[in-house]
């Protein structure tokens, strides 16, 4: 252990940016210095980018980089359950082409699961995967996929059978989103952003050896970036924001924040800001109010114990104990932590919840906070999802009847027909 | 921080667990909670003898074991589990705390390692009619009589006061207000002129006390009128172990509500694979483990000497005392009429929800002293 202990790899790292850090370094440049250093994403196996640090000591690196002003590799959006899966089922092929590229920023990436007919059951995805000749050849229709119009690649789950039962139909694509063939049509969300998009593929092309794992391995991939996926929306990540200063790599970061990582400008308001909650009270005096302390006092006591619990998940999956049932409450606590803020927002905010645009309360951050929480219980995974996982394999609960999974897909009862 | 627990402390509560499966099973419980007396001396002794814990957070200096608030948590928390009959709140949890944080050396020599071995059993009386546990809410007065005091007034609420022989009593100085002039003293049990009364308490496991003192002898502990400052710092251990003690006993019934479900079939099915039933399940499992981080992050905050462990301790308790009361609500409604009835064992715990709902003061309570404690 002495080699991983938090001391020796805060010294380590400090003295690696000290003589690295240069603000006058390209962003890409830059990432690349960081990556070849194994301090962009330590965690990572030694062979590909990383160290092997214990998870537990990762905070460790990212305060000396905030301490000294670093900009770290590029970690937002679909971009980290891309890397997570191809870490986990890529071959070295998939890992060289694909892996830096992602840390540097330079590629862009979304997750093509969801369809009109297929949202919480996945694996019904009716999307077509053709082998003809040489490749394989994709028609369909996907839904609801974050930054689909920005994407250089995409995360593919398609059927290439219709005869076999449903979750073994499937196989799981890396698709180059920049071909004639896929047309992403961003969609306008209740928020009035448009992060999110349809996306048609018109005998899209796939080169074969841009599978993961084999043909009929599909849904045990998107299982590992569903994993990765839900893991991640515990509420512990932060959303980088623009610094404005004047070096050229702060430059060249807000240009990327401003450009692909526009769709997610509106994140941190899903999850209800629970960090603007006292501020907010103070603001209008609402702080004296003793029912609001009340609702105040929840939400602050929810949000902290969610963040103890998923920092004791992360610690015992570090310690390499057995998960407890902690590791898979995240997303479901950011659901009612998001629905609990907008209720003290709103109460704070008395009428002037009724606003909305730049020149409502703080330039309308509070009310996109008020009209984007609805999001956060449903993309990744509803509620009502992840209780039936906590349910049935943390409580070991038995499953419901299902008349889904004993007949080939082609007989499985789809969308009802409206008549 | 450290958000685990380590092997010592794990092999620690799975021996207290071990040992309260056995002395404690809910026919030990229901055979104690129908007495006056409450508890087992046999399981009394064994507790303190063979495992020490009557003396887990006392210094070895005073005959202790000298560890931490965490494992005096993990004790209590084990205790929740399994409803235990004991005096173990009143005597080492507030009793205990109360000297170790009030009492001068010679006092802290002479008083706990008593308490340590488990021979004497102490209790902690604060509240009073009005049902409040704080400095601020003491009514009673203590005169100086020739070195030593004289109490005049009530104290209620008072856990395992009946059978204590030594009662660590909050009172203050005639005239005085708030936290000023606010002392410890000693009691013994045989004074003349205390009178105590046991209550029907709802809870039976929990025997409270009402004690009624007509110019009782007692001795200062500590410093004359200085006692808010330790007070505070007791009840925030007792908070943190009660906290523990509630996740405990949530936990316990949530297992037991969804053992029940997996074994009752209605419409052909077992009623665990109802989904409505499947996701209260997963809701109870989400707010016990919030409360339980909470919990546990109170604990280590204690040890290390967290200067926002108040803010900690009170968070904890609010967050505990929904997750219970909700679990057990849950854990009544998923029996149905069984869970209705005396028989089955789930009204144990729902009962125990109820008072630690309140005991050491409400949520609402909690989450208005946490929004103080933060400055908010
Ligand atoms: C902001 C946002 C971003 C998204 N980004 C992406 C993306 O990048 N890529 C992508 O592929 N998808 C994305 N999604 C899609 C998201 O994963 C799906 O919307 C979600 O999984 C639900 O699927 P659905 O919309 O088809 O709803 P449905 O599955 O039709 O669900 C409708 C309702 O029925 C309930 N329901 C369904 N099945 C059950 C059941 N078995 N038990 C109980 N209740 C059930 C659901 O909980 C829900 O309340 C995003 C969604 C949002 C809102
Ligand atoms: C105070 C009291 C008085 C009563 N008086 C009478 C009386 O005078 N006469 C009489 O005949 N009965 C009486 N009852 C019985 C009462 O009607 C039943 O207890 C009640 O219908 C529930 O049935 P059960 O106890 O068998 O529980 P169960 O049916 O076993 O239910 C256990 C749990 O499973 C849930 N559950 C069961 N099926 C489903 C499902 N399909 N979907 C989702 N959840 C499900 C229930 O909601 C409950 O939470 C009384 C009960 C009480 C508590």
């Amino acid at each position: 252990m002495s080699q991983y202990d938090a001391d020796s790899v805060r010294k380590d790292v400090r003295q690696w940016l000290e003589a690295n850090w240069d603000t006058s370094l390209g962003l890409v440049e830059w990432r690349n210095k960081l990556i070849d250093s194994g301090w962009g994403e330590p965690h990572w196996p030694k062979q590909w980018y990383g160290r092997e640090l214990p998870v537990g000591l990762v905070p460790v690196v990212d305060e000396e980089m905030e301490r000294i002003g670093a900009v770290g590799v590029a970690r937002m959006g679909i971009r980290s359950l891309a890397a997570a899966t191809i870490l986990a089922h890529g071959t070295d092929l998939h890992k060289q082409k694909f892996l830096r590229r992602i840390l540097t920023g330079e590629d862009t990436w979304c997750q093509l699961f969801s369809e009109p007919g297929s949202g919480s059951d996945l694996a019904g995805a009716l999307t077509r995967a053709e082998r003809r000749g040489n490749k394989w050849i994709v028609n369909g229709q996907k839904v609801w996929n974050t930054s689909a119009h920005k994407a250089d690649w995409g995360l593919l789950l398609a059927r290439t059978n219709m005869d076999l039962v449903k979750h073994k139909g499937l196989a799981y694509f890396i698709i180059n989103m920049r071909q004639p063939g896929v047309e992403a049509v961003p969609l306008k969300q209740m928020n009035g952003h448009a992060s999110f998009n349809q996306v048609f593929f018109t005998d899209a092309e796939v080169e074969p050896e841009m599978m993961l794992l084999d043909d009929g391995d599909g849904w045990k991939v998107a299982t590992t970036t569903l994993m990765h996926e839900r893991r991640g929306a515990d509420g512990l990540r932060r959303y980088p924001k623009p610094s404005g200063r004047p070096e050229r790599i702060y430059q060249e970061e807000d240009a990327e924040i401003a450009s692909a990582l526009a769709p997610y400008t509106w994140y941190p308001q899903r999850m209800g800001r629970v960090d603007l909650i006292l501020e907010r009270a103070r603001q209008t005096g609402k702080i004296a109010d003793p029912v609001t302390r009340q609702e105040i006092a929840k939400v602050l006591i929810m949000s902290r114990s969610a963040d103890w619990t998923a920092r004791r998940a992360r610690v015992a999956q570090e310690m390499g104990r057995s998960q407890g049932p902690e590791g898979s409450l995240g997303k479901l606590a950011a659901s009612y932590i998001a629905r609990a803020a907008n209720r003290v927002h709103t109460t704070i905010s008395g009428a002037d919840a009724m606003l909305t645009g730049p020149d409502s309360t703080m330039g309308g951050v509070i009310a996109e906070i008020l009209i984007s929480t609805p999001a956060i219980s449903i993309a990744g995974g509803t509620d009502e999802i992840q209780k039936n996982i906590i349910s049935e394999r943390v409580l070991d609960m038995p499953k419901e009847p299902r008349n889904d999974t004993d007949r080939p897909f082609r007989d499985v009862p789809k969308n009802a027909e409206r008549k | 921080m450290k958000f685990s627990f380590s092997d010592e402390q794990q092999e620690f509560r799975s021996v207290v667990r071990r040992f309260l499966e056995d002395k404690s099973p809910t026919t030990a419980v229901r055979r104690l909670m129908e007495t006056d007396k409450g508890y087992d001396p046999e399981v009394w002794q064994s507790l303190g003898q063979e495992l020490g814990l009557t003396a887990v957070h006392i210094p070895e200096a005073y005959g202790g074991q000298g560890f931490g608030v965490s494992e005096l948590a993990i004790a209590s928390e084990e205790m929740g589990r399994t409803l235990l009959c004991a005096p173990f709140f009143g005597s080492t949890v507030l009793a205990a705390t109360a000297i170790l944080k009030a009492g001068s050396e010679e006092q802290k020599k002479a008083l706990l390692p008593g308490i340590a071995s488990g021979e004497t059993i102490a209790a902690l009386a604060i509240a009073e009619d009005s049902g409040l546990w704080d400095a601020a809410g003491v009514a009673m007065t203590a005169k100086p009589d020739g070195g030593k005091y004289r109490l005049d007034g009530a104290k209620s609420f008072v856990v395992d006061g009946h059978n204590a022989e030594l009662i660590v009593v909050v009172a203050r100085k005639g005239g005085s207000a708030g936290n000023d002039g606010v002392s410890f003293f000693t009691v013994k049990a045989d004074a003349k002129g205390l009178d105590r009364r046991l209550l029907p308490s709802m809870d039976p496991t929990r025997k409270l006390a009402r004690l009624t003192f007509g110019g009782v002898e007692a001795e200062l502990l500590g410093q004359e009128g200085a006692a808010a400052a330790p007070l505070a710092a007791t009840l925030d251990v007792a908070a943190i172990c009660l906290a523990h003690e509630m996740v405990g006993g949530a936990e316990r019934l949530r297992e037991d509500a969804i053992a029940f479900a997996n074994q009752r079939y209605q419409f052909g099915r077992p009623i665990a694979s109802f989904q409505s039933l499947k996701h209260k399940a997963a809701d109870m499992l989400l707010e016990v483990e919030l409360a339980k981080s909470a919990a546990y992050y109170a604990a280590a905050a204690a040890d290390e000497g967290d200067a926002e462990v108040s803010a900690l301790a009170s968070l904890a308790k609010a967050a505990a005392s929904e997750a219970y009361m909700q679990t057990a609500i849950h854990a009544v409604q998923i029996h149905g009429g069984i869970g209705f009835t005396w028989d089955n064992d789930t009204h144990l715990w729902f009962k125990r929800a109820k008072s630690s709902e309140v005991f050491l003061g409400g949520a609402d309570h909690h989450r208005e002293r946490y929004m103080q404690s933060i400055g908010a």
